[in-house]
């Protein structure tokens, strides 16, 4: 588990395959840092790749960030929407780095329609980031024009997941 | 707070913000063909009512519909992949020598790593080929606003601009402060036949016009915004350009950098005194040696990457190796590879052929992906448009071997048709198969002349597939849905038998399609 502070600038990377919503849910938390007054880049692939294939999306907030790609062992954070591909990237969190999977089996779980999972998961990242509930509902409400209150609503959700788990793993 | 500050930004991807920032410079016509990464450059131009915006049906037709456009006195753009630009290659090399009436920019997307491509090339040397300027921006914050500078460069030197980008410039995003639109001057159209009419002697005098021109370019280099020193110790400095600049930023954040925006011609004299400035000079840039070599050329000592580094895309952690000279150790990630998406049309059809046993000869697009297993059942891929020509081809080389060209709905009309008319004239027998899935899939899903609908989404004349290639001069042609794949492999042993010129298309729109 995470021990490390996480660090300035801010380095989540996130990854999945094709059609699971990488790309949104990397949209949704640079949305939310750049309304919360961060300089925000991030990186993406479209294109072939995006058929099944490993999808990657590399996010970086802070006063000032230059690269938009993270360099292998720098990111506090990795937001794995695939077991696989968590195998395939792990290298690039830091010692000590958050490493969100574990929390696709609870998303699975308490989230409707599996539509839902990457909002579930940004609900627990949210728990761990410097940013405001209201920039990440605005952020959500920017990117999500279809079904907004139910991805609202798997957002605290996931919200309160991240929560408790970061108060357990305080005490 | 500064006047940047107060502006409305936007969480913008570098084809985003040159889409916004064309707008802003008043742009009034643009035309593409869709291509990663270029593809989001005419998506967000279409949004803006002002311009009038098209897919093309080919990359040569865009680029001859948006130079036209630029001569007849609006602002316009073309935007492409890499790739695309080789098949605008006839219109752009002329298109220096007669110059602009309204200012042109001509985009082209570089895939270094090749995310989504056939090939590395590096769009920079086509800058000298042409004999065209070249901006490339680092990031998208640039990329909104060079282009803007771009049209204003074409304007001031009479000239179509090449703007140059690459996957980690198109698809980055980061926060752009954006302006609001100025609408540019129309500009009447004449006829100056001396500019506009290449018969050899007006190119002749024109040839002369493009030398001055580039002497005086160079001379403008010198001053330009677009490359920009960033001062520092004169311990180590680098000169680079574009997302590579990002990457030399996060190892040393406060090293002297002269960071080039315009790549040609190069500012030799800044270029001089900067490397006179530092006493050790690193090149780091993606790709090929395009800096390397004209550095060479000017005797200018510094170190570049060494040459294994010229394959792949350049990644932050490289920087550290590149400095010292040291060779490329890491291979490309394992990465789980693309595959055909549940229930995808194209299944049916790979899941037929293959049971014949021939050599299929592909193209460019979804179906691709049916070289990988589990149908393993595509055997060659080399352009747009191949999958009609290369397959002649391998049947006059190797007779008596059976082959089968595949190709797609989007790629039939981008560059299939010609390849028809081809084989039916030199009577060439065989049998090609069009994978309808009316759209181009690959790309994300946009429309083309056989889906009936525009780039803004209006109905138009739509192109029935069928009719052309009968009046091509096609033996047989066929229509089926490859869902009933009993039927599909039946119609496929009987006309492969027959031994006539003979297409089927296999019509079933893609499950992506909205």
């Amino acid at each position: 588990m995470h021990t490390e502070k996480i660090t300035s600038p801010t380095n989540i990377l996130f990854c999945g395959i094709g059609g699971q919503g990488v790309l949104k849910a990397s949209e949704i938390c640079g949305i939310a840092a750049m309304l919360s007054g961060f300089q925000v880049r991030k990186s993406e692939v479209h294109g072939m790749s995006q058929r099944g294939g490993s999808v990657d999306s590399h996010l970086r907030f802070g006063k000032t960030v230059h690269s938009p790609l993270i360099m292998p062992g720098k990111a506090d954070i990795l937001v794995s929407f695939h077991a696989e591909e968590t195998e395939r990237l792990k290298h690039f969190l830091k010692k000590g780095g958050l490493d969100l999977t574990l929390f696709i089996d609870r998303a699975v779980q308490k989230v409707p329609d599996k539509r839902f999972v990457n909002t579930f998961i940004m609900g627990v990242l949210s728990a761990f980031l410097p940013l405001s509930t209201a920039v990440w509902l605005a952020a959500l409400a920017q990117v999500f024009t279809r079904a907004q209150s139910e991805n609202q609503e798997a957002f605290l959700n996931g919200l309160h997941e991240g929560k408790s788990h970061d108060i357990q793993r305080k005490n | 707070m500064n006047k940047i500050e107060k502006k409305q930004q936007f969480l913008y991807s570098g084809n985003e913000a040159l889409a916004r920032g064309a707008w802003e410079a008043g742009l009034r016509v643009a035309a593409a063909y869709p291509g990663t990464p270029s593809t989001e450059i005419l998506e967000n131009i279409a949004t803006y009512t002002e311009i009038d915006a098209q897919w093309s049906v080919n990359e040569k037709v865009a680029y001859e519909v948006a130079y036209g456009a630029a001569i007849g006195g609006a602002r316009s753009l073309y935007a492409s992949k890499h790739v695309g630009l080789n098949v605008a290659m006839d219109p752009f090399m002329t298109s220096v020598y007669m110059g602009i009436n309204a200012g042109f920019v001509a985009v082209v997307c570089d895939d270094p790593g090749l995310h989504s491509s056939q090939n590395e090339q590096d769009t920079r040397w086509v800058s000298i080929f042409g004999k065209a300027p070249l901006i490339e921006p680092a990031d998208a914050a640039e990329a909104h606003w060079f282009i803007q500078e771009a049209f204003v460069l074409s304007e001031r030197f009479d000239t179509p601009v090449l703007f140059r980008m690459t996957t980690r410039t198109a698809h980055a995003k980061q926060n752009v402060p954006v302006g609001e639109r100025t609408e540019a001057q129309t500009r009447p159209l004449v006829r100056d036949m001396a500019k506009y009419v290449m018969v050899p002697k007006n190119a002749y005098m024109r040839h002369i016009k493009v030398e001055e021109r580039l002497v005086a370019l160079a001379r403008f280099a010198e001053t330009a915004r677009f490359n920009q020193v960033q001062k520092g110790p004169a311990k180590l400095g680098f000169i680079t350009s574009g997302v590579s600049h990002a990457y030399v930023r996060d190892h040393y954040p406060d090293a002297a950098i002269l960071k080039l925006g315009m790549l040609y011609p190069l500012c030799e004299k800044k270029i001089r005194a900067f490397a006179k400035s530092v006493r050790e000079l690193v090149v780091v840039e993606e790709l090929d040696p395009f800096l390397e070599t004209q550095l060479n050329a000017l005797k200018i000592k510094f170190r570049a990457k060494h040459p294994s580094y010229r394959i792949g895309e350049l990644r932050p952690e490289y920087i550290p190796a590149i400095v010292t000279g040291k060779k490329k150790t890491d291979a490309p990630a394992a990465v789980r590879k693309p595959s055909l998406c549940a229930g995808c049309p194209h299944h049916f059809v790979f899941h037929a052929l293959k049971k014949f046993n021939a050599f299929i000869a592909g193209d460019i697009g979804c179906y691709t992906l049916g070289a990988l297993p589990p149908y393993s059942a595509l055997h060659s891929c080399i352009c747009m448009g191949g999958g009609i020509t290369f397959p002649e081809g391998l049947r006059r080389g190797a007779p008596g071997q059976s082959v089968i060209g595949v190709i797609g709905d989007s790629t039939f009309v981008h560059s299939g048709i010609t390849g028809l008319i081809n084989a039916a004239y030199n009577k060439s027998k065989g049998l090609l198969i069009i994978m309808d899935n009316a759209i181009t899939a690959m790309t994300g899903g946009q429309e083309h002349p056989g889906t009936g609908k525009t780039l803004k989404g209006e109905d138009t004349k739509l192109l029935r597939i069928e009719d052309i290639c009968a009046v091509c001069g096609a033996d047989t042609v066929d229509v089926i849905d490859p869902c009933k794949h009993r039927e599909l492999e039946e119609l496929v042993e009987k006309r492969l038998k027959e031994g006539l010129l003979s297409v089927i298309i296999t019509r079933h729109p893609c499950i992506l399609k909205k």
